[in-house]
């Protein structure tokens, strides 16, 4: 090689790095943690410099045709890969320096041996994949990235029960989805090369129905990875149950692999296809988006809160995806780049906070040992800077302004203000499109209030929580970093642009009508224009003015308890729980979440009018859960009950069975 | 200069605001055969909590304290930017997604420090808020976005400019929707009757007094202030989305002066419109709000679809 190559040398650092990682994983429990830690940190800065170095419009390739029998391994970068290798660099950093206080030197858990040394592989693997370049060594990848990261969500199985389910549900889902990627490529790879140039080249020649049922089953597998309704069931459970690292990690960066592949197999490899296609994406993303963020704001566990938001997240970037298909499909170039601008956006936002919301989680996690959050509160107190930071992020998720995921839906907003004379289906689709982004963000606002609200504020519910400390200061850094990432994308989003323009160029698309200068986004063409900069100065200066002045000029604070009737003072069973905070709004959304109540009253013995004690117990259950999925179940256990009768452990029933299959293949062989 | 005049604007808006609350209360009371206060009394309200000391519950913490303070930047951010007075320079300048935005910031606040008190009633009127919020802010947005498509922009100026120039655009099916929707939602968002009661402290039906139940002082004359000054804009914004004219397209002292008094105008005019309707309603129960509430997303949603489909 004649002159330096940065993303070829930024990947092998990271592979090395990874290595490293995993060998230092067999060192003793104690230091153990301290040097993964690091070492998986560095291996991500070194990826999300590949990232950058291929954004800056450089490409890479590599051909290693000796590392996998038969096919090869196949590597190249452009700048969707770039993209996505700087979201899951980055993520990867922070959680590597989250590692170094959360995993405890106990070799316990998230410091186990197995953990340790399962988690660079992870971050690896799942950095290899925007880089793979054919569809043998994209499959190998994948599949490299699904055990890895099952491995990590099986870390507790010995501390709590409902790990193992969470991990099987898992576990058959992501393997589902695989199959279905499978199937497409390898049907795919057949007819057009197994390389991704060549089935660029050839594609456009192929079948369009062949071509649809390519899509619609790689659509299936990577909506299922992006955790799209109905593909979702196991996203609750897995990013509940795996400890908060991890959880971050796949709720952050491995999700959005799937709209990565999306991107590449829909957008670059089949060239687009036809409208129909993307309007099954919107639809996908729609759906997500409305069902996600209905059962997040009645979650009572935090984690479990998160991961139906991240369902919302994702519905969002696959809803701006689809339309950004759909205006390219209708002669509609220049708001169809706004789309995609927009999509890449919000996965790189969502990377930022989703990250900060689940280290927040693990810190409250590690320190009460509960996620439910009508066990919490009273954590403003105990563990200020946890809640500072929880805040940053519910705001940024809440897509309030200031925050950064504002700035994203923002730019959704506009692109599905200007249908153009795009046809029926447009005029249509985007007024309903505007409602779901409207109406998930009214409710997201609400997730979030509850979230911090019930989870941090005034008085704590439990004797846990009473006794939380504040997190080691690894944890906080890590916490603090993705803030200031996230905040760095709210008042700066003008930085990313010339990224994304890369990323539309390697599709062929034109850059996004987007012009910025420094405080700015304005769209170009139109009079739509907003300054986050400004919003965010005029709010936190407006706020600290005012707050200052009435210091100043007013009478000093006093504290008081709160008024409490005269009757002793207030306990914490007089707070608003979780539960009670999302009552209005379950009963506003019954019909859709059916919740399951079970109210016992026990009368007092002397009298049956007094009540002695009243028990509620109420579970919101997935419906979509038991409506599509456990029917499905119950089928399968049947057939496999059946199976068994098959084999009663007769040796005469054996030979019949391998007599008959004998003669089956003689005649198929005779018939030509 | 178009700083000047948005700064001017602003304080226009603060200034008018506890008239606003003033002028309702006045013919309310009129209506009811009450005497009532003058309209006022609400500034006179504030000058006597503002030089009382602010005191806070012992388990409140940092949300508690920052709301009001949150809740008053964001009422003047909005009043700053938006198209009160004039269309032109700064203080025409504001995103309606973003003065929507900004608005529910001021209402999260409240929100959380409802919470932060620790009591039943700071949380019960938390939850009763947001559950209301997460229903309003998207018919906000939506029927704001019906007027926003005819004109192509989301700029708050544009419309109302676009309103202004040519007054055939306003007397349309979508703006006729789009006023309905929009009205429910304003009275919903400034906690108005039939959503919610600014007078009343009964538990069963109290949303926004039972969040700031716990304030005083110093913080309840900030609180109390921005309500107002929300309420202010609303009206502004509904007046000059469906009756734009006389807010000024030039930065002249003239148009300026009359623009002033435009808005001085509609704002009170809606304002008594709003107090004598409400002597006529009776408050909804908390539980029939949903349907209501429902009720005018799905005619945003109409007036959108309109909107595309008629263009």
């Amino acid at each position: 090689m004649t002159s330096w190559d940065p993303i070829g040398t930024a990947l092998a650092t990271l592979l090395a790095l990874s290595v490293t990682a995993s060998a230092a994983a067999l060192l003793p429990a104690r230091i153990r943690p301290r040097l993964v830690g690091p070492l998986l940190a560095a291996s991500g800065i070194a990826g999300a410099l590949g990232g950058v170095a291929a954004l800056s419009g450089r490409s890479w390739r590599l051909d290693l045709p000796e590392l996998l029998p038969l096919a090869g391994v196949q590597l190249s970068a452009d700048a969707l890969s770039g993209w996505f290798l700087l979201l899951i660099g980055a993520v990867t950093t922070l959680a590597g320096i989250y590692t170094i206080g959360y995993a405890e030197s106990t070799g316990q858990g998230p410091g186990s041996r197995t953990a340790l040394l399962v988690l660079p592989m992870f971050t690896g693997s799942m950095l290899l994949v925007p880089v793979a370049d054919s569809v043998p060594t994209f499959l190998v990848c994948w599949e490299l990235m699904a055990v890895t990261s099952l491995l990590l969500v099986l870390t507790e199985h010995r501390h709590r029960a409902e790990v193992r389910p969470a991990a099987i549900w898992y576990a058959a889902m992501t393997q589902a989805g695989f199959v279905t990627v499978l199937i497409g490529l390898v049907w795919l790879a057949d007819r057009c090369g197994t390389d991704f140039a060549t089935i660029r080249a050839t594609a456009p020649g192929w079948s369009a129905a062949a071509k649809a049922g390519v899509f619609l089953l790689c659509l299936t597998g990577f909506a299922a990875k992006a955790g799209a309704v109905p593909l979702h069931p196991w996203l609750p459970r897995a990013h509940a149950e795996a400890p908060s690292h991890v959880s971050a990690l796949m709720s952050a960066a491995m999700v959005k692999l799937g709209v990565y592949g999306l991107l590449r197999v829909g957008f670059d490899l089949l060239g687009g296809g036809t409208r129909w296609w993307w309007l099954v994406v919107a639809l996908f993303g729609a759906v997500s988006a409305l069902y996600g963020i209905v059962q997040a704001v009645v979650a009572r566990d935090l984690k479990r809160l998160l991961a139906f938001s991240t369902s919302e997240n994702v519905g969002i970037i696959l809803l701006a995806v689809g339309f950004a298909g759909l205006y390219a499909r209708s002669d509609q170039p220049e708001i169809a780049a706004l789309a995609l601008a927009a999509a890449l956006l919000h996965a790189l936002n969502h990377a930022g906070f989703k990250t900060l919301l689940f280290f927040g989680a693990g810190s409250v996690v590690k320190a009460t040992g509960t996620r439910d959050l009508d066990e919490l509160g009273g954590l403003s107190r105990r563990m200020a800077a946890t809640t500072a930071f929880v805040a940053i992020g519910a705001l940024a998720a809440a897509a309030l302004p200031p925050g950064n995921g504002f700035v994203s839906e923002w730019l959704l907003l506009q692109t599905l203000l200007h249908p153009g004379d795009s046809g029926t289906l447009l005029a249509i689709g985007a007024p309903v499109g505007v409602a779901v982004v409207a109406l998930t963000a009214g409710v997201g606002v609400a997730t979030y209030v509850k979230a911090v609200g019930t989870g941090f504020l005034a008085r704590p519910r439990s004797a846990p929580a009473a006794g939380a400390s504040e997190s080691p200061v690894t944890m906080l850094a890590a916490m603090g970093l993705a803030a200031l990432g996230c905040a760095v994308l709210a008042v700066a989003p003008a930085v990313v642009v010339p990224a994304i323009s890369q990323v539309l160029a390697v599709l062929r698309w034109q850059p996004p009508p987007v012009a910025t200068d420094a405080v700015a986004v304005q769209l170009t063409g139109h009079t739509a224009r907003f300054g986050p900069a400004w919003i965010a100065v005029a709010v936190v200066g407006g706020v600290a003015a005012i707050g200052v002045l009435g210091r100043l000029v007013g009478r000093a604070r006093r504290r008081q308890i709160a008024w409490d009737c005269g009757d002793g003072p207030l306990t914490a069973r007089m707070e608003y729980t979780a539960t009670s905070y999302a009552e209005p709004l379950q009963r506003i959304f019954d019909d859709t979440l059916a919740p399951e109540r079970d109210v016992d009253v026990t009368h007092d013995e002397e009298s049956a009018y007094y009540v002695e004690a009243i028990t509620y117990r109420q579970r919101i259950p997935d419906r979509i859960e038991n409506r599509l999925y456990r029917p499905v179940i119950g089928v399968l256990g049947r057939v496999g009950e059946a199976g068994r009768r098959l084999a009663p452990g007769v040796i005469h029933r054996y030979l019949a069975y391998m007599l008959t299959a004998l003669v089956v293949v003689l005649i198929a062989g005779v018939i030509p | 200069m178009s700083w000047v005049v948005a700064v001017a604007q602003m304080l226009l808006v603060a200034v008018l605001a506890p008239f606003t609350i003033g002028v309702t209360k006045a013919v309310r009371a009129r209506l009811e055969g009450r005497a009532g206060g003058r309209f006022g009394q609400p500034w006179r309200d504030l000058r006597k909590l503002l030089r009382k000391p602010p005191i806070s519950p012992a388990d409140a913490g940092m949300f508690f304290l920052a709301a009001p303070p949150v809740l008053m930047a964001t009422s003047l951010i909005v009043a700053f930017t938006a198209p009160f007075v004039t269309t032109v320079g700064v203080g025409g300048s504001a995103d309606l997604i973003v003065v929507v935005g900004v608005l529910l910031l001021g209402t999260v606040a409240l929100a959380l420090a409802g919470l932060d008190t620790g009591t039943a009633f700071g949380g019960m009127g938390s939850s009763r808020e947001m559950a209301i919020a997460a229903l309003v802010e998207p018919t906000l947005l939506l029927s704001v976005f019906a007027l926003s498509t005819r004109v192509g922009t989301t700029s708050l100026g544009r419309i109302v400019e676009a309103g202004a120039s040519d007054p055939a655009r306003v007397f349309t099916p979508t703006s006729l929707l789009a006023l309905a929707a929009l009205g429910i939602a304003v009275l919903a968002e400034t906690g108005r009757i039939p959503v919610d009661n600014p007078s009343t402290h009964l538990e069963l039906t109290m949303v926004h007094e039972a969040m700031t139940l716990e304030y005083a002082g110093r913080d309840l004359a900030q609180v109390e202030w921005a309500s107002a000054m929300r309420l202010t804009i609303l009206l502004g914004l509904l007046g000059n989305l469906f009756v734009p004219w006389g807010v000024a397209t030039e930065l002249s002292p003239g148009w300026l002066a009359f623009g002033a008094v435009a808005l001085v105008v509609k704002v009170l005019g809606l304002a008594a419109l709003l107090a004598a309707g409400e002597v006529f309603l009776a408050k909804l129960r908390l539980f029939r709000m949903p349907e209501l509430l429902a009720g005018s997303f799905a005619l945003a949603l109409l007036a959108v679809l309109a909107s595309t489909i008629l263009a």
